[in-house]
């Protein structure tokens, strides 16, 4: 009966490994394949010149972007959102530390930094514009303005909540304040300095092309909004999608980058859940 | 014969912690010495001021009267000659680190060149059975492995007194039994001079040359006991000996009178 039992789980298991592979792919790419084809139904009956056909917006798509646009517009994008987000990551862990690590400045602190928490970013960019000019600093000032709260925010509190023991162990072992930084609080922070740094990615992207949108000659917001002024429907579209590739490529880029500095995180909670 | 000069002496220390509601007084008066190469077991009734004891002793906490003198410099913050083994391995060891790594953070500021500190850490991990284990992660070991690695990182520190605050606590009653042989090895073989604060009684007998008694808060040193058991001892034999439940019994008969609050009785006859 038991052997019966075992016999047939087993088998189970081994139909399921392939078709398990086959389904999470199916999974992943079920939907998105739908939409298309809803889409291209949708825009082969509709007259609607807003809606070009999925096929139109990919010539478009490869037209546009592949080419010299890259060089003018894509590459200024990323250059300014990478500097933005290294710049946040930079100022908010610095002084999230900082914050941190002092119970006084952070008492002092925290009602300010909640109320320009509460500010949308976006509407700095006319204030910022003013002061900087139609600049690439002014656009990465913007996107530093926006995405660096969440990043200083859950540095402070991670830092804060450094273990009471872990602390005294430091202590005990007079272990200096440079490798306390570096062994303890850093690394004691880092799952929540992570969690701000993903929600301030995204941050940082949706202010890359809002500013480039207000204020700019190139980049990928200015020639969104070029193409819709001039009409150009299905080329509007296409960066419309790039845009979604960029943030699903950040997205990636994050995921490899995290489950390398916390690697000890994800086993260590793995082993406590088991 | 080891070498008995006084290593740590504490005169007349008291401990108040100020509040809100009202001072509460911890620690009232303790007074002992301890000789180097010695193991002294501290036990009391459970919230007695142990653990604040042992933080006093450690430079950790500052006390409100008194003295803690080591080699004859009184002690006012953590020392270079003092390790802590703490009870909550799992908050003491740093979980990013690896097995290793731990060993070796306390050795870093030390001046030893990178040579030196790596035969440190390996002849730590060996003296306490890890020797395979240093590229691990904590985490990935169980509680007394954990617990070891404490251990090893306090020896690899090279301390003159090892301060052990309930270290086995929290480990099942057979790792405990090893954990007590490690320490009883390390004491004997590498001639360590050891404080052990513990609830356990058995514990205490087992381990200690000396056991110090405590009453209830606010402390006081009850009683000063000699273990006058052979140096080797063993699981099974030492603890059938029938000294061994003389000297147990007696130490349970002092605590339970410091749990009512009475005061010292007669050292236990021979």
């Amino acid at each position: 009966m038991t052997t019966q039992t075992s016999s047939i789980t087993t088998t189970r298991r081994g139909g399921g490994a392939g078709g398990r592979i086959l389904a999470s792919f199916l999974y992943a790419l079920g939907l998105p394949f739908l939409l298309l084809v809803v889409w291209a139904v949708a825009a082969t009956r509709s007259t609607n010149r807003f809606f070009p056909e999925p096929l139109t917006i990919f010539d478009a798509f490869t037209e546009t972007w592949i080419g010299p646009a890259f060089v003018e517009d894509v590459l200024p994008s990323l250059y300014r959102l990478g500097l933005g987000i290294g710049a946040s990551i930079v100022i908010g862990v610095a002084l999230g530390t900082v914050i941190g690590l002092l119970q006084w400045l952070r008492e002092l602190l925290e009602p300010l930094l909640e109320f320009f928490r509460a500010i949308p970013p976006p509407v700095l960019i006319p204030v910022v514009m003013l002061l900087l000019g139609i600049t690439d600093t002014m656009k990465v000032v913007v996107i530093i303005s926006g995405a660096v709260w969440p990043i200083l925010l859950n540095t402070i509190e991670g830092v804060r909540a450094t273990d009471s023991v872990m602390t005294e162990t430091a202590r005990s072992f007079q272990v200096t304040w440079w490798e306390r930084l570096r062994f303890l609080v850093l690394p004691a922070a880092s799952p929540r300095i992570m969690a701000g740094v993903r929600q301030g990615l995204s941050v940082a992207l949706i202010l890359m092309v809002i500013s480039e949108m207000f204020a700019s000659s190139s980049g990928l917001g200015y020639r969104i909004a070029y193409f819709q002024r001039n009409y150009q429907v299905a080329e509007m579209w296409s960066g419309v999608l790039l845009l979604g590739l960029v943030g699903v490529f950040l997205a990636l880029v994050f995921g490899l980058v995290e489950r390398r500095v916390l690697r000890w995180y994800h086993g260590l909670r793995e082993v406590s859940r088991a | 014969m080891p070498d008995r000069s006084t290593l740590l002496r504490v005169e007349h220390l008291r401990k108040v912690y100020e509040s809100a509601n009202g001072d509460v007084e911890a620690i009232g008066d303790i007074s002992f010495t301890m000789h180097a190469g010695e193991l002294v077991c501290i036990v009391g009734p459970s919230g007695c001021g142990k653990t604040t004891l042992l933080k006093c002793l450690a430079g950790l906490l500052r006390p409100t009267d008194g003295l803690v003198e080591m080699d004859g410099s009184p002690v006012t913050g953590p020392s270079p000659a003092m390790a802590v083994v703490f009870q909550e391995y799992g908050r003491s060891l740093y979980p990013w680190l690896t097995v290793r790594g731990n060993v070796e953070l306390p050795l870093r500021h030390k001046k030893l060149t990178r040579a030196e500190r790596e035969k440190l850490v390996t002849d730590a991990l060996e003296a306490v059975g890890l020797a395979h284990a240093g590229r691990s992660h904590p985490w990935q070991l169980s509680g007394g492995m954990q617990q070891r690695v404490a251990i090893a990182r306090a020896i690899a520190y090279q301390p003159e007194v090892m301060i052990m605050d309930e270290p086995f606590a929290a480990v099942d009653a057979q790792t405990r039994a090893d954990l007590e042989d490690l320490v009883r090895e390390l004491h004997v073989t590498r001639n360590m001079s050891i404080v052990f604060v513990t609830h356990d009684i058995d514990e205490s007998v087992y381990l200690g040359e000396r056991v110090l008694v405590l009453s209830k808060s606010p402390t006081w040193v009850q009683e000063d006991l000699a273990i006058d058991l052979p140096s080797e001892r063993d699981q099974i034999t030492t603890r059938a000996l029938p000294r061994f439940t003389e000297l147990r019994t007696h130490v349970y008969d002092q605590i339970q009178r410091a749990k009512r609050g009475e005061t010292v009785a007669a050292p236990p006859g021979r």
